[in-house]
């Protein structure tokens, strides 16, 4: 019973059937109800009041407390990641939940198991054998591709800059745009460039099951721990030990380097499982 | 500062940071782990839950270093708590009672996967039901649902892949919508605050200003929560997520997640934006309307259905027309009698899909003619389930009775909606009898049939697996002291929504 998977039929797969003449409504329905939708944003939106006005009640002490104290209360040059790392990482943290729980949500979709080295193997040699014959319906796991002259070359160049791009903005998230989300999204571009480029074989020398695993493992043990500490001490007014540092310097504003860093961690080895596991199914 | 203060925000985190754990344990690990970590969340619950009565009175708790505009903060008073020892508790009973359900479904390699979606649902639910802050609760509503599509296709056979995607789309556009409603009431009123929003939305009802975007973001974000719960225009994802996922999946999204958003609506109805302004706005009617539709399309819609399974799903839709139904009535008794019945139905659900799964051999649908003779079979399951339908219908002596008698008792004094509720009350109660007492009554039908020539069917699990016993016990305990102990819990309630407000 374990590990069944019954046959896809198209018809039984969405159950209750909907006839031409409701389908007709149901059509027409939704294009009134999208229409009306659009009125009525239109309708608020015509009424709201106007974007950068100063007397515009999002203009509160809120705001002005991040602008004028922000540097001074969490040591962060820029004010962004003061905001979402330190005043509110709750709401952070519960972000990068989001995504820990979608990749599990893609692993439990896409990721194969009970796969050995040698399943693979094999699988290869009977891969490369269908491939020569002229039909083309591998099992796209396993299918490495074709070197390409020209995506290999321009990766070479490319990848390196990308990667140490990521890791700049990453680290100076506290100091200038960026942080956490943004660069692990560049270095989880530059990793997943290098892998179409070189394939599987060269990408898991340092990018393997193993190591996307201790990473997420490890960054959000580090921030789930490091936040906990700075929630508990908040709000039994103790007094944090992390120092600020002086405001602009890389090893400046407590905690928030090292959410940074974790953050990136966490976004790079998201973009990457996912991009190599709708590819063959496992990391 | 009493110690006891840090235990909700020790809840969220543990299991939080039990989910991470998870991550690299084997299933065996994992499964105890789970329930380790689920049972202290109960315990830390039961304490806040005593506190916060014993004192009579909410608190707030700073979520870093920084005062609430500007940082984050949990507040809890006593419907808070005992929302979250609900929500706690049903988790840790699905998860130890399915034990043998998730076994069956779930991959070996996978079933580590499937407890850290439950964690992470877990501690979102949590999160949702102590946040003071529109924003925060968004977040989690977001972890919620991710976690709600995994838990759906953990069972992996090709349909609830499809029935997961359906669930991801309609989802979205439901949490779309609320985050539609969010951004205006924050750029209406400048705060993302609970309280402030109330302060700021109370001067602004007083002058006058913008009514008609107040009516609409109410409106978004009604709606939003509506699809994410299951309402009745908005159900169409309820038959297959329920019908077809693993049955721990089923009773944690039909009776944690789905009443988590409710709890939210109530939240921002009575907390956020007060609970006069959203009575004046009319929302409320279309609470009502929809909540009276669902109770007696819902049913019908049951009666219908032939698949075992599926037609408990159904139960759902009418029984969430119940909850927003006594939302409607727009009287603290009517928020009460909803909450009391969020409560019940979440208490008999879990009960009876769980108590399903013997009957349909883990998770496989099967039509109520096959039930012919199981009872005698499977006597403890049947006992168990049979207790649940009746709570449902609305025997005395259970939970289900006493949240009927509560929406029926709100109802009264309402002019013409006075009868509308009533009525469709009873039309309802009438419908829920039919199709859950012929279940029963299949049940113990001696099957005559001699099944010679048929492989013997699968033992009866409930006698060699402790773990089902004591959680199906103990959920029918649950009813049983929702149904005669009502007056301290419905005490509670009133006091927690005075103290809402």
């Amino acid at each position: 019973m374990k590990a069944e998977r019954e046959k896809n039929d198209p018809k039984t797969i969405i159950s209750g059937k909907i006839s031409g003449k409701l389908k007709a409504v149901y059509r027409v329905s939704a294009v009134v109800l999208a229409v009306l939708l659009f009125f009525m944003l239109a309708t608020v939106m015509i009424g709201m009041p106007d974007i950068g006005n100063k007397n515009n009640p999002d203009n509160n002490e809120v705001a002005k407390r991040y602008i004028e104290n922000g540097l001074e209360e969490t040591g962060a040059v820029n004010i962004v990641s003061g905001m979402i790392l330190d005043y509110r990482a709750f709401d952070t943290f519960g972000e990068s939940c989001v995504l820990f729980a979608a990749t599990i949500c893609v692993m439990i979709m896409l990721r194969i198991d009970g796969q050995t080295k040698e399943d693979d193997e094999e699988a290869k040699k009977v891969t490369f054998g269908i491939r020569e014959s002229a039909f083309s319906l591998i099992d796209s796991r396993n299918y490495e591709p074709e070197n390409d002259s020209i995506l290999k070359k321009s990766a070479l160049l490319v990848v390196p800059l990308i990667l140490v791009f990521g890791i700049y903005v990453v680290l100076n998230g506290h100091i200038s745009p960026g942080g956490g989300f943004s660069g692990g999204a560049i270095l989880g571009a530059g990793l997943i460039l290098f892998l179409s480029a070189f394939g599987f074989s060269a990408t898991e020398k340092f990018m393997n099951a193993k190591t996307v695993k201790i990473t997420t493992l490890v960054s959000l043990l580090i921030y789930c721990l490091a936040k906990s500490y700075s929630f508990f001490t908040g709000a039994n007014h103790i007094e944090s030990v992390i120092p600020l540092g002086t405001p602009g310097a890389i090893l400046s504003s407590g905690l928030i380097l090292v959410l940074n860093i974790c953050v990136g961690l966490v976004v790079a080895c998201t973009m990457y499982s996912f991009y190599a596991l709708v590819r063959r199914g496992r990391i | 500062m009493d110690f006891i203060k840090n235990f909700p925000f020790f809840s969220i985190m543990l299991s939080m940071f039990c989910a991470i754990v998870l991550s690299v344990l084997n299933r065996k690990a994992a499964k105890y782990m789970t329930r380790i970590v689920l049972g202290a969340v109960v315990c830390l619950s039961v304490a806040v839950l005593f506190f916060t009565i014993q004192r009579g009175e909410s608190y707030v708790y700073y979520m870093g270093h920084f005062p609430a505009p500007w940082g984050n903060e949990i507040r809890f008073g006593c419907l808070e708590s005992l929302f979250s020892l609900f929500v706690s508790l049903i988790a840790f009973l699905s998860v130890v009672a399915g034990t043998k359900a998730v076994e069956d479904d779930v991959e070996d390699r996978k079933e580590n996967l499937f407890y850290i979606l439950v964690c992470l649902m877990t501690s979102s639910l949590l999160a949702m039901s102590y946040t003071n802050d529109l924003f925060t609760g968004y977040v989690f509503i977001e972890i919620n649902t991710i976690a709600g599509c995994g838990l759906i296709m953990v069972r992996q056979i090709g349909k609830t892949t499809v029935t997961a995607i359906r669930y991801m789309v309609i989802s979205i556009l439901g949490s779309g919508l609320f985050l539609m409603g969010v951004t205006l009431l924050y750029t209406l009123t400048g705060h993302l605050l609970m309280s402030n929003i109330k302060e700021s939305v109370a001067e602004l009802a007083q002058s006058g200003e913008y009514r008609v975007q107040f009516t609409i973001v109410i409106g978004l974000m009604l709606v939003g929560l509506a699809i994410k719960s299951g309402l009745f225009p908005f159900h169409l994802w309820i038959p297959d997520a329920y019908g077809q996922s693993n049955v721990v999946s089923s009773s944690l999204l039909s009776s944690t997640v789905s009443k988590g958003y409710i709890f939210l609506l109530i939240k921002i109805f009575v907390r956020t934006i007060g609970f006069d302004v959203i009575k004046s706005c009319g929302v409320l009617y279309i609470c009502f309307t929809l909540g009276v539709v669902a109770m007696i399309l819902g049913s019908v819609m049951a009666l219908h259905e032939k698949s075992f399974r599926r037609m408990i799903a159904y139960s759902s839709i009418a029984q969430i027309g119940y909850i927003y139904m006594g939302i409607g009535l727009g009287t603290a008794a009517g928020v009460a009698a909803a909450v009391f019945h969020i409560f019940a139905h979440g208490a008999t659900k879990s009960l009876l899909f769980i108590s399903s799964s013997e009957f349909t051999e883990g998770s496989h649908t099967k039509t109520i003619e096959e039930l012919k003779g199981l009872g005698y079979k499977y006597k403890f399951s049947a006992f168990c389930y049979s207790v649940g339908a009746f709570s449902i219908v609305g025997f005395p002596l259970l939970a289900g009775f006493v949240s009927k008698l509560l929406l029926g008792g709100a109802a009264i004094g309402h002019g013409a909606m006075q009868w509308i509720a009533l009525l469709a009350l009873a039309v309802s109660t009438i419908l829920n009898a039919i199709y859950f007492l012929r279940t029963v009554i299949y049940l113990f039908i001696p099957d005559k049939a001699e099944k010679t020539d048929k492989p013997d069917m699968v033992p009866a699990y409930s006698m060699n697996c402790e773990d089902y016993v004591f959680g199906i016990l103990i959920l029918v305990m649950i009813n049983l002291v929702l149904g005669l102990a009502s007056g301290p819990i419905i005490n509670i309630i009133n006091n927690g929504l005075d103290i809402f407000s």
